[in-house]
């Protein structure tokens, strides 16, 4: 089988080229060729699905037992559905707050949880407006 | 089964942008108003229930509205915008082909689909738990169909919002329920000349004889009449055709009496503009430059001109663009006259690989292609206008009065939504 050396070569204008990391056989493409090298994108890293996730800032100490801070930029995923022990950003009688979500199987009741014992557990009574408005996924913070 | 075709429309879609972080605003009535806070363009269902209406000005119903509790809020298209291309990227997950017809409207290919009401409601559904954006979904073999199809699901008929028109007896009893001017297309005018052939309903149209209608009213018409008949005429528009022009133009926050202040807001609209041609890749061959008096100010004299500028070699550098821009500007100002509005337009559109330089100007060379480069990615990471041209002002007097915009919370990390 014939082989091809592709090495890159200097660019002189600026034009970024992807380099490929291996031998091209000629015929049959390598299925590693789809991997091309890249940079490291937080993007990928930190976000599953563009188009249903949000930024928000915290605010508050009810969950830095969960490594949740105040200043934090938390990633909020609205295409994740939040299950038992998630961390979610809900909509509880108007406001938004940030709380562990607990549920028990057979509609037998659903809380939110503070990660702080200051705060204590909110039990989901019918009365209330609630919404879980999407599920945190990271916390980002400067250190 | 013959294609068909899905019109996904957004239910009050500015009002729904402003709920999805303001949950204070659900239950209330919310209206979004124009640009410079002029009039009321957007309503929620609770603002059309106390009979205020599109284009209601606010300054005559500020009272009205503090007594009804009434939320006001100035546009904020940066995030309705940015809302609205996350419904896009969740619907190009539901067809082939897709459409993209207005900021809250997208034509939707539903060819071959099995189910297309279930197809439809898993749709909904994705778009509302994704984006925090309720829709409401018309299917119908044509365009125009799908337009009358999505009206009727928007008022309750079909299930979950949505409304399919397949069957001929369905189209008919559907276009019994509306007006000529409900129908995608038809003014005021266009009504009158219809009902001068005897044409006053929705069906007379789709029962008249298209021949007669192409040679009294034309082909637009005979169009529509065939659409209503459920034969397609207007195709899927696949991919959003190449902006020829770019175009910046705002009311001034006041009247602009000084030239300076003229200058700087064209200048400053150069910028924005100048940054959406270089995102993409594009070069400007010529710049429109124009300035105008209120004319509803019958006591002003009035003052309206434009001038466009072409430039030797096409170019994408703010600082190009602004010395063309200014020139312009200083062809056209007329001292005396209280200036209501100016704006620009980028011309001649071209790929930024092509550009060629002729004898005497160079194209753009990497020195200010870099330049320009470094500008938009500092823009981008601080905020909008902190590195920008002198001459595009440092006090902004004129900028835009939008004293009750919300926060754009998908789009500047300083104004996230704070959550406890």
């Amino acid at each position: 089988m014939q082989q091809f050396d592709i090495r890159a070569c200097e660019a002189r204008i600026s034009i970024s080229v992807p380099v490929f990391v291996c031998y091209v056989p000629a015929g049959f493409p390598s299925p590693a060729d789809d991997y091309l090298d890249h940079p490291l994108d937080f993007n990928e890293l930190l976000i599953a699905h563009p188009a249903a996730t949000f930024a928000v800032r915290v605010a508050g100490d009810s969950m830095t037992g969960a490594g949740i801070y105040a200043g934090d930029i938390a990633v909020v995923d609205r295409a994740v559905t939040a299950i038992d022990g998630s961390i979610v950003l809900v909509i509880l009688d108007g406001e938004f707050t940030i709380k562990r979500y607990r549920c028990r199987a057979r509609g037998r009741g659903v809380w939110l949880e503070a990660a702080n014992p200051a705060y204590p557990p909110m039990p989901i009574t019918e009365d209330r407006a609630f919404e879980v408005w999407g599920v945190v996924r990271y916390a980002i913070r400067r250190l | 089964m013959e294609n068909l075709i899905a019109l996904v429309d957004c239910n009050n879609f500015y009002a729904s942008c402003e709920r999805l972080f303001q949950p204070r605003l659900r239950d209330r009535p919310v209206v979004v108003l124009s640009n410079n806070d002029g009039c009321v363009i957007a309503r929620s269902n609770e603002a059309k229930a106390l009979g205020i209406g599109m284009g209601d000005p606010w300054h005559l119903n500020k009272d009205k509205f503090d007594r009804h509790g009434v939320v006001v809020r100035s546009s904020n298209y940066t995030l309705y915008g940015d809302i609205s291309a996350r419904v896009v990227t969740v619907l190009r997950g539901f067809t082939p082909e897709l459409e993209v017809y207005s900021i809250d409207e997208a034509f939707l290919s539903f060819e071959g689909f099995a189910d297309p009401m279930a197809h439809a409601r898993k749709l909904r559904g994705t778009v509302l738990q994704w984006t925090g954006i309720p829709v409401s979904v018309g299917i119908a073999p044509t365009k125009t169909l799908a337009k009358v199809a999505n009206r009727l699901a928007k008022k309750g008929e079909g299930r979950d919002g949505v409304f399919m028109l397949t069957h001929q007896h369905e189209q008919i009893a559907a276009l019994e329920k509306l007006d000529l001017t409900d129908l995608w297309g038809v003014a005021g005018r266009l009504a009158k000349r219809l009902a001068e052939l005897g044409i006053h309903t929705p069906l007379q149209l789709r029962d008249a004889d298209p021949g007669i209608l192409r040679q009294r009213l034309g082909v637009v018409v005979q169009r529509l009449a065939l659409e209503l008949r459920g034969t397609p005429c207007h195709e899927m528009a696949l991919s959003v055709p190449d902006n020829k022009t770019i175009l910046a133009s705002r009311s001034f926050g006041r009247a602009v009496t000084e030239r300076s202040e003229f200058e700087e807001s064209v200048a400053s609209h150069i910028a924005r503009a100048a940054e959406k041609l270089r995102r993409q890749k594009l070069t400007a061959g010529a710049v429109m430059v124009f300035a105008q008096t209120n004319q509803f100010r019958t006591q002003d004299r009035q003052y309206s001109a434009s001038r466009t500028i072409a430039l030797p070699v096409a170019s994408a550098d703010t600082l190009v663009l602004t010395n063309a821009a200014l020139r312009a500007a200083g062809c056209i100002w007329r001292e005396g006259f209280r200036y209501k509005k100016a704006g620009i337009t980028l011309l001649e559109l071209g790929s930024a690989s092509k550009v060629q330089g002729d004898l005497w100007t160079p194209a753009d060379t990497p020195r200010q292609r870099a330049l320009m480069q470094a500008m938009d990615r500092i823009n981008a990471e601080h905020g909008r206008d902190t590195m920008r041209l002198a001459v595009s002002g440092v006090k902004r007097g004129w900028t835009l009065r939008s004293e009750q915009r919300s926060q754009r919370y998908t789009t500047s990390w300083n104004e996230l939504l704070s959550v406890d």
